[in-house]
């Protein structure tokens, strides 16, 4: 039925149904084009500031009128940057931790995912909203506490420090248990049938089905962890044990607020990898927030 | 299982009703839980329990904790030294939030002229949601730069073009809460025009084409199809951008250190200052207690939301 509504002479589809008819058509897409260039442009300047920044001397960062590109590409500011703080460390601090939380979230979830979608058991209504009500619960709150925990276990400048606390997310459970509740009922007592074991079920047949839900879940686990900042900067003191993100407040705060070339140079060192990494796996994250509505 | 066995069972109190019925599979499903609940009990329900009984102790490392009972509470609503960095915090909290209809304005705005199928909107979409994915860190470094007091920091350049005097930006008590917002728009809209746009594209098209029958024009049409049909979305969106701003950390520590005057201190920042810089464990417990009761409402307000769709079809 829709199908003659949208082929009916005259009848605007939706696109046109939101902005114009048709005739307007070939105007409107034009001045939209405009407006979007325009809006884009402003969204993106301060990334091309920022480059633009990263390869000029510093008599051309502090001149007066601005240029917007460098007068030569200098890498200095990048090789300056580098030896200045041991970016080199903070890249393999924040890939490690990112990693490991990412990975470990991956295995604790599906494993309760797997108990309260395929299982039943006393108290599993009780555990599952128990387990949800963690989500109400943000970093902010459980702050003091559990830098206390960890600086009982003298967990300070650690790696567990940074790692397990994140270790179980009630999102992803939420998120895995949809997906292995999707799985038919019958697939699981053939494998019962042929003596294939829970773990075995769950690791060779639940988990490679419901693959593009583990990999979005996994995408943001690791964007997340990538990119905080509080617990990071709360749990490390040693310079070695520092992740990007404080390393660079840290190299900025530190060298007095001057050298902003090279401080760009960083920057860009910083964001250019998580950016690379977007374009590649851009779709699957862009769905991932549009259907789930998570970002951390 | 042989006879005898089976009478053994049942004969064994131990053995009977449920945990025969249910015992291996419970024992399991626990097994499979243990790793999320040791997690979830040392790092989120004890943390928790802990900050509200800390929020009754004067504890100022590194001397040992003492009972005060409220008086953590009562010095910060009206003690003479604590209250008013208290009630200012509370204050920039909410200014803080100004950013959220900014951001859901320009974010619909931006989701809605994406919603169109021309060559090229992935660009921008692309452009639009780059900022999101950048660390905040490094987006607050990029911006400290935008900011920069001298004439040759890019806004007061821009400025000095237009014939306006040049400003102190982040260092101005009156400017540095409003830049913190703008930079927070820039970042955070790339996330409200996804869930825009998905909520765009779940409206079914049949709703405009009537309307277009019924004779209605473009705002007609936003005024009775679109806004009514996206107000799930809206408020899913504002519900999360309030959240957000009250948890709002990173830009402040790496920006402003919740100055100058105060003026950017947040709620967030102060539980942070005061725990974190002063060494008040019991001050800062009461801080987040007030921030958890407040992120709890907000997130029970956000279920009953979801729960009603606020709109029925």
């Amino acid at each position: 039925m829709n199908e003659t509504i949208t082929q009916l002479p005259g009848q605007p589809r939706m696109h046109t149904a939101i902005f114009g008819r048709r005739p307007q058509k070939a105007l409107s897409a034009g001045v939209w084009y405009l407006i979007l260039g325009f809006v884009s442009l402003l969204v993106v300047i301060p990334f091309i500031w920022m480059l633009s920044t990263s390869f000029k001397s510093a008599n051309e960062v502090f001149s007066y009128p601005i240029s917007w590109l460098p007068n030569q590409l200098r890498w200095e500011n990048y090789v300056n940057a580098w030896k200045a703080a041991p970016f080199a460390r903070y890249f393999f601090n924040s890939f490690f931790i990112a990693f490991a939380v990412t990975f470990g979230q991956l295995i604790s979830c599906s494993l309760a995912a797997f108990a309260f979608a395929r299982m039943n058991f006393k108290g599993k209504n009780f555990m599952f909203t128990l387990f949800l009500s963690t989500t109400m619960i943000s970093t902010q709150v459980t702050l003091i506490p559990s830098f206390l925990v960890i600086k009982y276990l003298n967990w300070q400048d650690t790696y567990q420090g940074l790692i397990v606390p994140f270790l179980a997310n009630a999102f992803g459970v939420f998120m895995i248990r949809q997906a292995f509740l999707s799985l038919p009922r019958e697939l699981e007592d053939a494998a019962k049938l042929d003596g294939c074991s829970r773990l075995r079920f769950l690791w060779q047949i639940a988990i490679p089905l419901t693959r593009p839900v583990l990999s979005a879940q996994a995408l943001f686990a690791f964007m997340g962890n990538w990119n905080s900042y509080l617990w990071p900067l709360v749990v490390t003191n040693r310079q070695e044990m520092r992740t990007l993100q404080i390393g660079l407040r840290y190299f900025v705060s530190q060298e007095g607020g001057t050298q902003w070339g090279v401080y760009m140079a960083a920057a860009v060192m910083v964001t250019i990898p998580v950016i690379l990494f977007y374009f590649l796996v851009q779709k699957s994250f862009v769905e991932g927030i549009a259907t789930t509505g998570i970002k951390r | 299982m042989n006879d005898s066995q089976t009478t053994l069972i049942k004969t064994n109190p131990f053995q009977s009703g449920w945990w025969r019925r249910w015992g291996e599979e419970t024992f399991a499903a626990y097994a499979f839980l243990l790793p999320s609940i040791l997690v979830f009990i040392i790092f989120t329900f004890f943390p928790v329990i802990f900050s509200i009984v800390a929020s009754f102790l004067k504890w100022n490392l590194p001397y040992k904790a003492s009972f005060t009972g409220v008086e953590n509470y009562t010095s910060l609503i009206n003690g003479p030294v604590t209250s008013p960095i208290f009630w200012q915090s509370v204050g920039n909290t909410f200014y803080f939030m100004l950013g959220i209809p900014i951001n859901m304005i320009l974010a619909l705005f931006i989701a809605i002229s994406l919603n169109r199928r021309l060559p090229g909107v992935a660009i921008f979409r692309t452009a639009f949601f780059l900022p999101t994915i950048t660390s905040m860190a490094a987006v607050s470094v990029v911006w400290m730069w935008l900011y920069h007091p001298a004439d040759y920091g890019l806004f007061n350049s821009l400025l000095i073009e237009l014939g306006v005097p040049v400003q102190r930006w982040l260092r101005d008590p009156a400017l540095a809460m409003p830049c913190l917002i703008l930079m927070g728009v820039w970042h955070g809209m790339g996330y409200n025009i996804v869930i825009f746009l998905a909520g765009l594209q779940a409206i079914p098209r049949e709703l405009y084409e009537v309307a277009e029958i019924d004779g209605a024009g473009t705002l007609a049409k936003f005024i009775y199809v679109t806004w009514p049909q996206l107000s799930p979305t809206t408020f899913y969106i504002l519900v999360i951008g309030v959240i957000n701003s009250l948890q709002a950390f990173t830009e402040i520590d790496v920006m402003t250190q919740g100055g100058p005057l105060n003026v950017t201190t947040t709620l967030a920042y102060y539980l942070y200052q005061e725990a974190f810089q002063y060494f008040r464990i019991g001050m800062g417990s009461s801080v987040a207690v007030i921030l958890f009761i407040l992120l709890l409402a907000l997130t029970l307000l956000q279920f009953r939301g979801l729960e009603s769709k606020v709109y029925y079809e």
